[in-house]
């Protein structure tokens, strides 16, 4: 029998007399007759060969070739050879939760030197082992300020993930939590606003750095007045980022969470990815999600352990910190790995690499007549420009250009039918910078 | 083994990053700058593919061992599923293209996988619509309650409990906490089923719903299921079922058919993508029409012309909850894995990891007790009391399994069995394995007599053996940097 079972007729036969039954069927006398399926109507069984044609032709279907601009949280990097390797190692992708810790430290340690990378990019003090992926890590983030300072009021500034706004607002619509959000002004945050808004009753202010505009920032000054109130700051940072930018931890903030597709992960059309959450050693215990601890066995000899395991579901039950089973293993040691090979001067030399091609685009983009590029704050490997024209015609027409240009913003930000974020990462070459530039010239400048 | 970072050497460099081909180098003011470069290790290639070839040679993992871990499925994760899910056409496509206008014409093999998967899992399990947005079975137990949640809000029924069995995983509760519930527990009965009687006596006005593992965490399948169903359903409370243990009853009965109104699936366990060391996997949602219009958007749907969309135009939606379209690549390799295995396939599934769990009960019923003696599902638990009233307990047990090379089975779990030991040994492996692991279960009873202070220094042949664990949550050690 193939599909993968082993058992043959006669062993199958061999094994109902053992049992002590003369058929399979009789293995399901629970199920009664009435619960039958009313319908199975599944396709029938192909060989490996079979699917193979019918997915490569879907595959087909995905037309791909498009010179991509795209970003708003993911981006097109490249991905060494040898971290698919690695990811690909059975030992490593069949295995499950590090429940037995003997014979799982090749997990656990991976998940340790995982944390301490996230620590060292963050410049955070502890880390989780990963969550689902940024947008649902926000929402952990939120709750757990929420837990430890035992408030109710969120305030978001409008320059952070506007995917991730909805999320966190989806988890808590029948919750008592209430909300504030804050426009930007100038593209960053409203200090003012955000000033005015903070209390007593809030838990945490949530911002973004760079935010979904792409403009970078130094926050220090809004989580001292928060922090004065007993806000908790949570930022969410896009991590290839910190190979240049103050850290988190340099300006204060209490919990960082983000997206880590940038580290090795592929865009995936969505997922998988890795959401990751460093916080405060002091507020560790109030963190969701496995963590990873160093110990020694019983000859003395250091090894890794899931440890904090009273806050989870599988011992607190309704009581736990988040309903949440697993991390996303994989993901982390993908990202592990990348950022073993790229290193500290590999990171540095990326984010660096990044920022200059963004702004060489920025700075060309400048001379098109009909674009105006937002100048108010520095920005990193994305960018916000407005146009003389609707923003989804023109990338509609770039798409015919051969262009995925950017994302036009009219669809989260009311009045902002014009403009678009545009992201540029080291994939990009000089050549497809300028014939991006020229395209758009020709659209708005006809 | 020494850390990544201990192998670090200032100077060495692992990847070469393409150059910046731009005439010009951008510097940022000093106040938006980190202080120091981030401290990550400076190793080769060389380095990195041996520190972590090496780390990978102390799991154990279904590739290597016999796993037979209760409730989590480890089942073989056929090749082919990796191959088809790192096909360029499929792992560059960007998330936010099919949301620009005409980008949906890039992305249609993408949506018809999602849009087949939906219609495959529906017949699969009975139910109406599906969603593959939810990244992990706890995800989808969440997406599941807060659609429960929505259908009360809009018939403006006053609910305020969810029911759970005292045997049920415990992200169960923990799901009915954090969308808004108080959970009430309900006992089990002598044969291991729900305890009709007590659950009689939960069920208010006030009962917003029930979450129940079918087969449950004992393995057994409660015969009177519809008698649950009907009761909750009398009170307009909705049954929620936890798909954990779907891999039993394929093609033997759909959750659909018996009345559940919401389901999740578990891919990673039923549908064989692979577990990943805890994670990726997806748990995508399954309702029937009374739950459909509360599905979380976007929507994947074809147009007349055949052209598939995402559909956001669903005002009594829960709204987002996740960033995109759920775990692609992984919904990929399942979507791959049940178009080879096919009805028959599917069913087959089922029948022969009940038939191999039902042998390996039988077997060694006469050995450990068992905690519900009886013919059992894609499981079987068993109790080590009598090996523990020897000074053997399960975890003994399951580090002399580890010296065998055999992957314990889930010890302590479920609850309300002492000395538990939950046994799957799942549809793929064969009867020589399962032979081998009942003869090293018969050994290891026969050691308890013998000798069972040996199992004390157990396991002797992995580079680690007993942690401590205490430590380990008391000198709280979690960040390499910390150390230094």
């Amino acid at each position: 029998m193939a599909n993968y079972i082993a058992n043959t007729p006669q062993e199958i036969q061999d094994m109902l007399k053992v049992i002590g039954v003369s058929s399979i069927d009789d293995l399901f006398k629970d199920i009664k007759p009435e619960y039958q399926p009313q319908s199975f109507n599944l396709p029938e069984g192909r060989s490996e060969f079979e699917v193979f044609q019918k997915i490569n032709g879907l595959a087909a279907k995905n037309i791909s070739g498009l010179i991509s601009f795209m970003g708003g949280g993911y981006y097109d990097h490249y991905v060494p050879a040898a971290v698919l390797s690695i990811i690909s190692r059975g030992e490593f992708y069949t295995a499950y939760t590090p429940y037995q810790p003997e014979c799982a430290q090749g997990t656990l340690q991976a998940l340790y030197e995982y944390q301490s990378s996230i620590c060292a990019l963050t410049g955070m003090e502890v880390s989780n082992a990963s969550l689902y992926d940024g947008g649902t890590a926000l929402y952990e983030a939120a709750m757990m300020a929420a837990r430890i300072t035992k408030r109710n009021k969120i305030v978001m500034d409008g320059g952070v993930s506007p995917v991730s706004r909805k999320i966190l607002r989806t988890y808590t619509n029948n919750l008592h939590y209430e909300f504030a959000e804050t426009p930007v002004k100038h593209g960053r945050c409203d200090r003012e606003q955000i000033d005015k808004l903070l209390d007593k009753d809030t838990a945490a202010v949530i911002l973004q750095n760079p935010n979904f505009f792409g403009a970078i920032d130094n926050h220090s000054d809004i989580i001292e007045k928060a922090h004065a109130l007993g806000v908790l700051v949570i930022e969410s940072v896009y991590p290839v980022s910190l190979g240049l930018l103050k850290t988190p931890g340099e300006m204060g903030v209490d919990i960082v969470v983000g997206e880590g597709q940038s580290l090795g992960l592929s865009l995936n059309f969505g997922g998988p990815y890795l959401g990751f959450m460093a916080t405060k050693k002091k507020y560790i215990r109030k963190m969701p999600g496995r963590i990873v601890g160093e110990t020694v066995d019983q000859n003395g000899k250091r090894c890794f352990v899931n440890t904090l395991q009273a806050r989870e579901q599988h011992i607190r039950r309704e009581k736990a910190t988040s309903n949440i089973c697993t991390n996303v293993s994989l993901c982390a040691l993908q990202s592990l790995v990348y950022l073993s090979l790229l290193g500290k001067q590999g990171l540095k030399e990326l984010a660096q690499t990044n920022l200059n091609k963004a702004e060489f685009l920025r700075q060309q983009l400048e001379q098109i007549n009909g674009v105006e590029v937002k100048r108010s704050t520095p920005t990193f490997n994305e960018f916000t420009i407005s146009m003389s024209k609707d923003a989804s015609d023109v990338v509609e027409e770039m798409i015919d250009r051969g262009f995925a240009a950017g994302f036009p913003l009219g669809q989260y930000y009311k009045g902002m039918e014009n403009y678009m974020i545009v992201a540029v990462t080291e994939k990009r070459t000089r050549e497809e910078i300028e014939s991006y530039v020229k395209a758009l010239k020709e659209i708005l400048c006809r | 083994m020494s850390l990544i970072f201990e192998k670090s050497v200032e100077g060495r460099q692992g990847y070469r990053n393409p150059p910046s081909d731009v005439p010009l180098c951008v510097e940022l003011p000093d106040n938006l700058k980190r202080a120091t470069d981030c401290p990550l290790p400076e190793v080769s290639e060389l380095d990195v593919v041996r520190h972590f070839t090496r780390l990978s040679q102390q799991n154990y993992s279904v590739d290597t061992q016999f796993y037979p871990l209760g409730s989590c499925t480890m089942k073989y994760n056929p090749k082919f599923t990796e191959r088809v899910a790192q096909m360029p056409e499929f792992t560059d496509i960007h998330p936010l293209l099919p949301q620009l206008r005409q980008g949906e014409k890039f992305t249609q093999g993408s949506l018809q996988v999602l849009y087949e998967m939906e219609q495959l899992l529906s017949e699969i399990t009975g139910m109406d619509h599906f969603t593959m947005q939810p990244l992990a079975g706890a995800h989808g137990e969440l997406t599941g309650v807060m659609m429960m949640a929505a259908y009360h809000k809009a018939k403006g029924n006053k609910k305020k409990y969810i029911i759970v069995p005292d045997s049920s995983h415990g992200t169960n509760p923990a799901t009915s906490a954090i969308a808004g519930y108080e959970t009430l527990t309900v006992p089990s009965d002598a044969s291991g089923s729900v305890n009709f009687e007590e659950l009689k006596k939960h069920v208010t006005d006030e009962t917003a719903g029930m979450m129940l593992t079918s087969p449950n965490t004992h393995g057994v399948f409660n015969s009177d299921i519809d008698k649950i169903v009907d009761l909750i359903h009398s009170v307009d409370g909705l049954m929620y079922y936890d798909g954990a243990n779907l891999n039993a009853v394929m093609g033997r009965c759909r959750p659909g058919d018996i009345g559940f109104d919401a389901i999740h699936v578990n891919v990673h366990k039923t549908f064989a993508t692979p577990h990943g060391g805890g994670g990726p996997g997806a748990g995508p949602v399954g309702v029937n029409k009374k739950l459909e219009p509360f599905l979380p958007i976007s929507r994947v749907e074809m147009k007349a012309d055949g052209m598939f969309f995402l559909n956001y135009d669903y005002p009594d939606s829960i709204g987002y909850i996740a960033s995109f379209y759920g775990n692609f690549g992984i919904i990929l390799r399942a979507y791959a894995y049940i178009l080879m295995l096919g009805k028959q396939g599917i069913k087959d599934v089922s029948d022969h990891a009940v038939l191999n769990a039902n042998y390996i009960r039988e077997r060694l019923k006469s050995v450990y007790d068992l905690a519900y003696d009886r013919i059992c599902m894609h499981e079987c638990v068993f109790s080590a009391l009598k090996q523990s009233s020897r000074g053997v307990q399960a975890l003994d047990i399951a580090k002399y399994l580890i010296d065998q090379n055999i992957h314990p089975p889930t010890v302590y779990f479920p609850l309300t069995v002492k000395e538990a030991m939950m046994i799957e040994p799942t549809e793929t492996e064969s009867k020589e394995t399962m032979d081998r692991f009942i003869d090293v279960m018969i050994q290891a009873d026969k050691l308890s007599q013998s000798n069972p202070e040996e199992f004390h220094f157990m396991p002797r042949t992995m580079p680690i053996s007993r942690p401590d664990e205490t430590k380990a949550a008391r000198e709280i050690q979690t960040n390499y940097f910390n150390q230094l």
